[in-house]
């Protein structure tokens, strides 16, 4: 990682959901406009510790974090006790495991981060909104019903219409939490193109529990186990020689 | 043959399995039709007792004169005054239950921490169980006093204060009719509002509150039945005389009211003023029928589905 940007370094990053530590001393530098993927067997804590970034943990109690996570440029400590969660998600979007649009139109769908923000100006929520769903692939499919319930679109296009949803808000971080799992395998290859062309624009970090879709998207893979970090490198020197057993084990498929 | 004796013994089992899910499903079949069939005879009653009325009273009159005195030597049957009395006592009880109620509601849902949650809710439910006839005095001995020392023109009995009290009485369900609707929204709905960097009250008002909509007009329209119906508040606190007027700082008689005051007395079966009880019942059945009829259009072209 010697030529990168870092965009975040986590430090020492401790997780307790009340007495339980999920997570266990997490050390790792996000590299800038890059592609990282968490992966590792269901309970290894990676979706816990992709949803530190954007402080989702502080909408529920008892929740505690430790260490730092400093998100550049401005080397804040979005982990820090004292950080408005609310302004952590300003700059750190995400998308979710399901499709989960608002109950509303495709248009207020986008503009709905936008609108949060205080913008009001109708001109300026439909540049945004036009060039969200474009930036998110989705505006040929979606420009002639702008005013139609999301519900209406497929399941593909709901998720690419939560990726325009989070662009819409001009994150510095994009969060990905198994974006595809309720997929099928069109519309999560849609996903995965958009991904690609996402990270010339936005920093991402996505869970997935798909090795061949780490080993697709991804620039740095972590490989995380039982709360723990146990190997993070580049993506094709995890997947082909790993420096730890079980990170081979797991990503042969001996396990997981 | 063996293989028959087993039949045999078999379809006498699923016989008896027949049998028995036939009485299940009867009995729950007519506790069903329990619900059904009382609606059925009250409004056929309500209609029968109608029809001599209609017979000896034009509709016209009926809907459009000014007075109501059914017992009087000058008998007028004009249920506007009643009318009237019931809309100015419900206006001013939705007045103070749809916004308190739904505050309450959207605090309970998003903002209130746990246990702050456990020791409001028992209380809303206490106040829902409170007897309505100590409602009724509590307006009168209680908030129309207070409420004279604000208005010194406001006369002993009064709908505002009786307005006022019936709309504390609905608080508790429409609150709590609204909280399990807004409580019903999923969770990853929420979460996808609080990502995008929304507070709590910009999730509650722009998310929760469109998608839990149908479910609060729900909790709307049973309040409204229940202030259109309210008795005995009204009838401790309003006053019984019969007043058409929209001002609530006046005393007026609700239908309700008028129903529970005659049906007291002793009128003749069969009289004419025993039948204005059973139209005075059919107007009210009307009325609690047009909202809930009208909520149910606006519930349904409002929803936002999730």
């Amino acid at each position: 990682m010697v030529d990168e940007k870092i965009k975040a370094e986590v430090r020492n990053l401790n997780f307790y959901y009340g007495s339980v530590k999920a997570l266990k001393d997490i050390n790792l530098n996000i590299a800038e406009k890059k592609v990282t993927a968490l992966i590792g067997p269901s309970g290894c804590g990676k979706t816990t510790y992709l949803r530190c970034f954007n402080r989702m943990h502080d909408l529920y109690p008892n929740n505690r974090y430790e260490g730092e996570i400093i998100l550049h440029p401005d080397a804040l400590n979005i982990a820090g006790p004292d950080i408005d969660p609310i302004e952590v998600r300003m700059r750190i979007s995400m998308v979710f495991q399901r499709p989960n649009p608002f109950p509303k139109t495709i248009y207020e769908n986008v503009a709905y981060g936008p609108r949060v923000r205080g913008i009001r100006r109708r001109s300026e929520l439909d540049e945004r909104v036009e060039k969200s769903l474009r930036g998110a692939a989705i505006w040929e499919e979606a420009k002639d019903r702008l005013h139609d319930l999301a519900f209406n679109l497929s399941g593909g296009q709901q998720q690419r219409l939560c990726i325009a949803r989070a662009l819409a808000t001009d994150p510095e971080i994009l969060l990905f939490d198994e974006p595809t799992s309720a997929l099928d395998p069109i519309a999560t290859a849609k996903i995965e193109e958009l991904i690609l062309e996402l990270k010339k624009e936005v920093t991402i970090l996505i869970v997935t529990h798909n090795m061949q879709q780490a080993a697709r998207v991804s620039d740095y893979t972590a490989f995380m186990y039982i709360g723990e970090l146990i190997e993070f490198d580049k993506t094709e020197k995890v997947f082909t020689v790993p420096s730890h057993k079980l990170t081979e084990d797991y990503i042969t498929g001996r396990f997981g | 043959m063996p293989s028959n004796k087993a039949n045999n013994k078999y379809s006498g089992r699923s016989r008896l399995r027949r049998v028995r899910e036939f009485i299940i499903e009867s009995v729950l079949f007519l506790a069903a039709l329990s619900s059904v069939a009382t609606t059925f005879a009250i409004v056929s009653i309500l209609v029968i007792e109608s029809i001599p009325f209609f017979r000896h009273v034009p509709l016209l009159d009926f809907l459009t004169d000014a007075q109501w005195t059914p017992l009087f030597d000058d008998a007028h049957y004009g249920i506007m005054p009643l009318m009237a009395g019931t809309l100015v006592t419900t206006a001013v009880a939705l007045l103070v239950a749809i916004p308190l109620g739904t505050i309450i509601a959207i605090y309970l849902c998003e903002f209130a921490p746990h246990r702050v949650r456990e020791i409001i809710k028992p209380f809303l439910e206490l106040l829902g169980a409170v007897p309505t006839v100590v409602f009724g005095y509590f307006a009168l001995i209680f908030v129309t006093p207070v409420l004279q020392k604000l208005i010194p023109a406001l006369p002993g009995f009064n709908m505002l204060s009786a307005g006022l009290v019936m709309g504390i009485m609905i608080v508790p369900y429409i609150a709590s009719v609204s909280e399990d609707a807004m409580h019903a929204v999923p969770k990853h709905i929420l979460e996808g509002s609080y990502a995008m960097g929304a507070t709590r009250f910009q999730t509650a008002v722009r998310v929760i509150i469109p998608s839990a909509f149908s479910g609060i007009a729900a909790a709307y329209i049973l309040g409204i039945s229940r202030a259109v119906g309210e008795t005995m508040i009204v009838a401790i606190a309003a006053g019984q005389q019969p007043n058409l007027t929209l001002n609530p700082m006046e005393p007026a008689a609700t239908i309700s009211a008028y129903i529970v005051q005659v049906s007291l007395g002793d009128l003749p079966h069969g009289s004419i003023g025993y039948q204005t009880i059973f139209v005075a019942g059919l107007s009210l059945m009307l009325i609690t029928l047009i909202f809930n009829i009208v909520g149910y259009f606006l519930a349904k072209r409002f929803r936002e589905v999730y």
